[in-house]
């Protein structure tokens, strides 16, 4: 066998591996809907090119955009107040003895329930689903950050209290590196819980988004468009699952690094 | 938890008292309408005169049952499924990419071919109430199965321990804490879709009557309900734990926390 080959056949492994299932599910799916005339299951063909017509164009700009607007600005902001009410909380331990049944209250309170509760408050406008997001996303990650800054090695904080570093020295540079596992833990629930949100807003009295197209086109039966509404919501959530990997193995390089040597 | 000393429950106490004083004041001073939010007082009572109809206990039920029964088909399918596929390398590799796909949809997304399918009924929230506890426990089987410990299945290998044996006294003892933790998650997440598919789809349950209240508009109702939920929240969380310690009181996470 040549080097070229010896190289070539692991990597044709490992993609027939990764590929193998997925094509045999797609040829099953088109299989078992070739010959029927299932009312509720079109073929993969149908959705592939609805998927194409209903989503290159006027709809990307419309309701895609829009969606996924709402979705960064409302996972940005519970990012940004979880980490610094989180951090905030977790080095106070007055505060966090304050705050903590009602956090844990508020932590169990289904998101949704409160979609009711806003609506009243702010209306059916942006904000109002901006806050839905908010006020779901926001606590995986100030939890996550209470649990990070407080589980900080004794050592460490004690070193660098020795060599006199305070303050936002000390945050930089020792609490928040040493807390940032436990908050990129909170930030991957944050961005499922948001990408959730942002659909459940959207199917309360909304004009546009991907949620009311999703049950626009559930409630006129069209069921191919349906279809492919539920497989752009699953590519989104892939992306953003890939995207925020990617995000994790850069920020976490060094700890994911600790973690397979300790494994050996 | 800080509730276990007493300063941390006087101020754990403050916290809460706090929290109604401020919703009290920002209700009756007219800081915000009171017909979209009312006092903490009122609601408090409504809850009290909520708690005395059958019409609630009925919706509670109802959330209950819908709850367990989509916790428990996810659960158990999820350990099956799980514990087969990370047994066995090949196929453990043939799935991985199918599962990193179907894992991020976002649940909701099926609540549309749910309605479909099975119209406004407890059998189209199950649909949504499983799949996505399914795959939390689903994930931390396979992660649990192949943590066992190189050396101590060396060992058992050495001591010629049979298939039932080393699943029984090797990956059972490594897998639990796991499956617990994912049990935990599951728990509370299987709580939000089934509220969360109550509101959406309409079947009965505390959801909907949220969305009566909300309709009505009788938001009294509406906020008292949603202190329920969060109530039944944080009861949901209380029980995993609990059964947590139970069952891993072996194992050294539980045993450090018990130290402290």
């Amino acid at each position: 066998m040549t080097a070229l080959a010896r190289s070539l056949v692991p990597t044709l492994r490992t993609v027939g591996l990764a590929a193998g299932l997925p094509v045999l599910l797609v040829l099953g799916w088109g299989l078992a809907t070739q010959g029927s005339q299932s009312f509720y299951f079109p073929g993969p063909a149908t959705v592939a090119r609805t998927f194409v017509d209903t989503w290159f164009g006027p709809a990307f700009v419309q309701d895609v955009l829009p969606s996924l607007g709402r979705f960064g600005a409302g996972v940005a902001l519970s990012i940004v107040i979880g980490i610094v009410a989180g951090t905030a909380i977790g080095t106070t331990p007055w505060l966090r003895e304050l705050l903590e049944p009602m956090l844990e209250f508020f932590r169990a309170v289904p998101p949704v329930a409160l979609v009711p509760v806003l609506m009243l408050l702010l209306g059916i406008g942006d904000s109002m689903k901006l806050a839905v997001i908010v006020s779901g996303c926001v606590w995986p990650v100030l939890l996550n950050t209470v649990e990070g800054v407080r589980g900080v090695d004794p050592v460490l904080t004690e070193t660098s209290r020795s060599y006199r570093v305070h303050g936002a020295l000390a945050l930089r540079y020792v609490i928040l590196p040493a807390a940032s596992p436990r908050i990129m833990a909170g930030i991957r629930l944050c961005l499922s819980i948001g990408l959730i949100l942002m659909v459940i807003s959207e199917m309360f009295a909304a004009s546009s988004g991907l949620g009311y197209r999703l049950v626009y086109f559930q409630r006129s039966f069209m069921i191919a468009e349906m279809w492919s509404g539920i497989v752009l919501l699953g590519l989104i959530g892939v992306v953003v699952a890939t995207i925020f990997g990617f995000v994790d193995r850069r920020v976490l390089h060094w700890y994911h690094g600790l973690r397979e040597v300790a494994r050996g | 938890m800080s509730w276990t000393t007493s300063r941390g429950r006087v101020l754990g106490l403050l916290g809460i008292l706090g929290f109604l004083a401020t919703w009290e004041v920002a209700a009756r001073s007219g800081l915000v309408n009171q017909t979209y939010l009312p006092a903490a007082t009122t609601t408090l009572a409504r809850l009290g005169r909520e708690l005395g109809t059958p019409q609630f206990w009925a919706a509670l039920g109802d959330t209950l049952i819908t709850w367990s029964v989509g916790l428990a088909i996810a659960f158990l399918a999820a350990v099956a499924l799980g514990a087969v596929v990370g047994l066995v390398p090949f196929l453990e590799r043939a799935t991985h990419s199918t599962v990193e796909f179907l894992r991020p949809i976002p649940s909701v997304a099926i609540i549309p071919l749910a309605v479909l399918i099975a119209g406004l009924s407890r059998e189209a929230a199950l649909m949504v109430v499983v799949y996505a506890p399914f795959w939390q426990v689903f994930v931390q089987v396979l992660h649990g199965v192949a943590d066992v410990d190189p050396v101590a299945r060396d060992t058992a290998r050495s001591y010629r321990l049979g298939r039932y044996e080393r699943l029984r006294h090797l990956v059972l003892p490594t897998a639990l804490p796991y499956v617990i933790t994912g049990l935990r998650l599951a728990a509370s997440v299987a709580l939000i879709l089934t509220i969360t598919a109550e509101l959406v789809i309409g079947n009965p349950g505390l959801g909907r009557q949220i969305e009566v209240y909300r309709a009505a508009p009788d938001a009294a109702g509406l906020y008292a309900l949603v202190l329920v939920t969060g109530g039944l929240g944080v009861l949901v969380n209380l029980a995993t734990r609990m059964l947590e310690r139970r069952l891993l009181f072996w194992h050294p996470s539980v045993r450090k926390e018990k130290a402290l």
